[in-house]
């Protein structure tokens, strides 16, 4: 049993109402259609939902969220699991800006293209390991002030084959996590100081394992992934600040 | 040959011990958490390292037998009105280290104080003073957007009621809250410490940007939490723990850049509520990253509402820097509740010494600019105004109102309050009064019953102050003298400072 709603007609504010509802009456799973731009679909949900979104939400879906896994059937517009928590969101399309945004835990899965800005400040925590997933091409400052977590950035699934497959400034001034990169990315387009380095046995493990639950999310097969090689961005050092003061 | 370390030859205080009262008890070196005082085991006496006192005054404090006392250093460099000590101590400390200068507390430079400049109205004859110890007097402030008009209809029976629901506010019993200090840059004992006053006194405090920890839940309602760059320690059950959550965009005393906790700092505790690993750096970007507008601002300060479903009122806390009054007006129609804002004179546990003392306006300046602005634009009423930065003693509070706030923040007299000395070394992490640090040993210096009794005192003085001073006004209660200029008179100001703070010159 799951609850259909067509929210072409209705506000945003109506619709998270109806989903926490729906969510407080013990429904399981939720399907949105006709979403046109509502903003902050699921925002600050705490439970282990599944909901289904056909169109395009709009700004923060899913921010702040605890749980539910969220798939979108079309794009997302900005700030998608901004400061999230728990959950998954899976997007069949492309993401705006700002994606994932000092997300903390849960995963992110991008069919194609991302904008600017995403994956700024993910950070980790005990067991809580924010996983960012990209099919398509990136803009600048991806995985900007990176604190912790993974970003996937593949390149395969871009409506942009003569971009690069990410802007510049990738990963400035990160200082935790790991940036894995499909491909080669120039030296140049890096935040300064970071290098592009190759894979250790750990990382391909961890990315065979990330890219199999991708690959289920959008029936592809895992194999075509690993064709080509892989590399990883690793912040220089993990105390930016540590010798800037004099006392 | 050693290259010489020009800052440590002239040490800013002088640590004068009496040995004729000196009893060789050593409680000054354990007392002292910068290593200043030596024992000197072959001599069996005690030695002072003056380069290393910080001029806190814990060991004089403490001393059992009064034998110490901590002057400032007595060694002069030749007068010079231009190359003052303060500016050729930090060339040699630069010179030394190659770093950024570091300090704490708010601007230390000493730019016009306005609040120093005004003086208040009083009643004499023709309108009669009221004695707060006889008649009521109202310090209740609400916070949060009013209506634009009050509708009322007939219901059952002939009684009235309100056409619509009221805005959500929040209901201070005095104009005083708490201004946004973390746990990381504090104590756990001072957070704990004014979470109660602030319960006891029926008004708030702010947890900071450093998350909140898990045995301060239970003062909830008369909790803000804050909401900064970095996020940390920011999930569901933290934004529904307090009635406010506030966006730190700003900071009186850094405007423009972001903060550090740097590792060292980051304890068992810390990381847990943070929620960021032991001793790695917590890093707060300059900007929230997905606020480059008004308009992102509003995305931030709608996603916060319905992630908490209406139930919490959204602040926005800025620094007040020249076009305050065009910002303010774009926070207001952003939609926040509240609008926070820190001057020149906020303090702070750790900023560029450059940032703390020259970026930024003065509050009394920002207050009233922004407060005609939103008047002028017929939005006055959408928001509160919290005034923050350099308030310190009840007349000052008064002065903010007169200017239009709706309330103060404070904080460095919160920390006065605990027994801080203003040495202005909160970053070091090694606060001799158990204040400005987490050590374990350290903390123990203030116990949190005694920064609660501390906290409370103050303000339960400063909110009876307060009442006396609007009887003696002619006022009854605190909403009547916001935005009341006319209670004011400048001395000493100009025309252009006087338009700008809408208040007339003594004898006019």
């Amino acid at each position: 049993m799951s609850l259909e709603l067509d929210v072409s007609t209705l506000h945003y504010s109506k619709v998270n109402r109806l989903l926490r509802e729906a969510i407080l009456e013990g429904e399981k799973e939720i399907v949105l259609k006709g979403v046109n731009g509502h903003r902050y679909l699921a925002a600050g949900v705490s439970a282990n939902v599944k909901i289904d979104i056909y169109g395009i939400p709009g700004l923060d879906l899913g921010a702040f969220m605890r749980g539910p896994v969220i798939n979108v059937y079309g794009n997302a517009q900005d700030g998608a699991g901004n400061t999230m928590d728990e959950g998954k969101i899976i997007i069949h399309g492309m993401a705006g800006d700002v994606v994932g945004y000092a997300m903390r835990g849960g995963k992110i899965h991008i069919k194609e293209d991302v904008g600017y800005r995403v994956g700024i400040h993910m950070k980790a925590y005990m067991d809580k390991v924010p996983v960012l997933i990209i099919g398509g091409k990136a803009g600048d400052f991806l995985g900007e002030y990176m604190a912790g977590g993974v970003i996937v950035l593949l390149g395969m699934f871009s409506r942009y084959p003569e971009r690069p497959i990410a802007g510049l400034f990738l990963g400035t001034g990160m200082h935790g996590g790991t940036i894995y990169i499909r491909g080669k990315v120039k030296e140049s387009q890096l935040g300064l100081g970071l290098k592009p380095y190759a894979l250790e046995s750990e990382d391909e493990k961890l990315l065979e394992e990330l890219l199999k639950d991708y690959a289920r999310d959008f029936g592809l097969d895992p194999s075509e992934f690993f064709k080509e090689d892989f590399v990883k961005v690793v912040p220089y050092t993990h105390r930016p600040y540590g010798r800037l003061y004099a006392y | 040959m050693a290259t010489p370390q020009f800052a440590k030859f002239y040490p800013d205080f002088y640590i004068e011990r009496d040995l004729d009262k000196c009893i060789k008890c050593k409680k000054c070196i354990r007392e002292c958490t910068y290593g200043a005082h030596i024992w000197d085991e072959k001599k069996k006496i005690l030695k002072e390292d003056h380069s290393k006192c910080v001029g806190c005054h814990r060991c004089e404090a403490t001393c059992p037998t009064g034998a110490i006392i901590i002057k400032k250093h007595p060694s002069a460099f030749r007068e010079h009105a231009n190359w003052t000590p303060w500016f050729i101590k930090n060339i040699y400390k630069q010179a030394d280290q190659g770093g950024v200068l570091l300090t704490a507390t708010g601007c230390a430079q000493p730019f016009k104080n306005y609040f120093d400049h005004l003086v208040l109205d009083a009643c004499q004859v023709t309108n009669p003073p009221i004695d707060p110890l006889r008649e009521p007097m109202e310090l209740r402030t609400f916070i949060g957007p009013k209506p634009s008009l009050v509708e009322v209809e007939e219901g059952e029976n002939g009684k009235f009621r309100l056409k619509k629901p009221l805005p959500r506010n929040i209901q201070l019993e005095v104009p005083i809250m708490f201004a946004a200090m973390s746990f990381g840059a504090l104590s756990l004992h001072v957070h704990h410490g004014l979470a109660r006053a602030a319960k006891e006194l029926g008004t708030l405090y702010n947890t900071g940007e450093g998350g909140l920890h898990a045995s301060l839940y239970e003062y909830g309602s008369n909790t803000i939490v804050q909401c900064a760059s970095g996020r940390f320690g920011l999930h569901v059950d933290y934004l529904n723990a307090g009635v406010a959550i506030e966006i730190k965009i700003g900071q009186g005393a850094k405007p423009g850049i972001g903060g550090h906790l740097p590792g060292e700092k980051v304890t068992e505790e810390i990381s847990k509520t943070r929620m960021i690993p032991v001793g790695s750096d917590a890093i707060s970007p300059a900007p929230h990253h997905d606020i480059y507008s008004i308009e992102d601002l509003r995305g931030l300060i709608y996603a916060l509402k319905e992630a908490t479903e209406y139930k919490k009122l959204v602040f926005v806390k800025i620094a007040a820097v020249h076009n305050v009054a065009a910002i303010a007006s774009g926070i207001a129609r952003a939609g926040a509740d509240a609008i926070v804002i820190d001057g020149l004179k906020g303090g702070t546990g750790a900023a560029p010494t450059m940032f703390r003392d020259y970026i930024g306006i003065p509050i009394e300046l920002a207050i009233s600019a922004v407060d005609k602005r939103l008047r002028e634009e017929g939005i006055r009423h959408r928001v509160s105004i919290i005034a923050s930065g350099g308030i310190r003693c009840s007349a000052d509070v008064v002065k903010a109102i007169a200017l239009g706030a709706d309330a103060v923040y404070i904080g460095t007299a919160a920390l006065i309050a605990c027994g801080c000395t203003m040495c202005q070394k909160c970053y070091t992490g090694k606060c001799p009064w158990g204040i400005a640090t987490n050590n374990p040993e350290l903390i123990k210096r203030l116990p949190p019953e005694v920064a609660f009794e501390k906290i409370y005192n103050l303000v339960r003085a400063w909110a009876h102050e307060i009442k006396e001073m609007l009887g003696a006004m002619g006022l009854n209660s605190i909403e009547s003298l916001k935005g009341n200029r006319d209670k004011l008179r400048a001395v000493g100001l100009t025309k252009e400072e006087m338009e700008i703070l809408e208040v007339k010159h003594a004898g006019e």
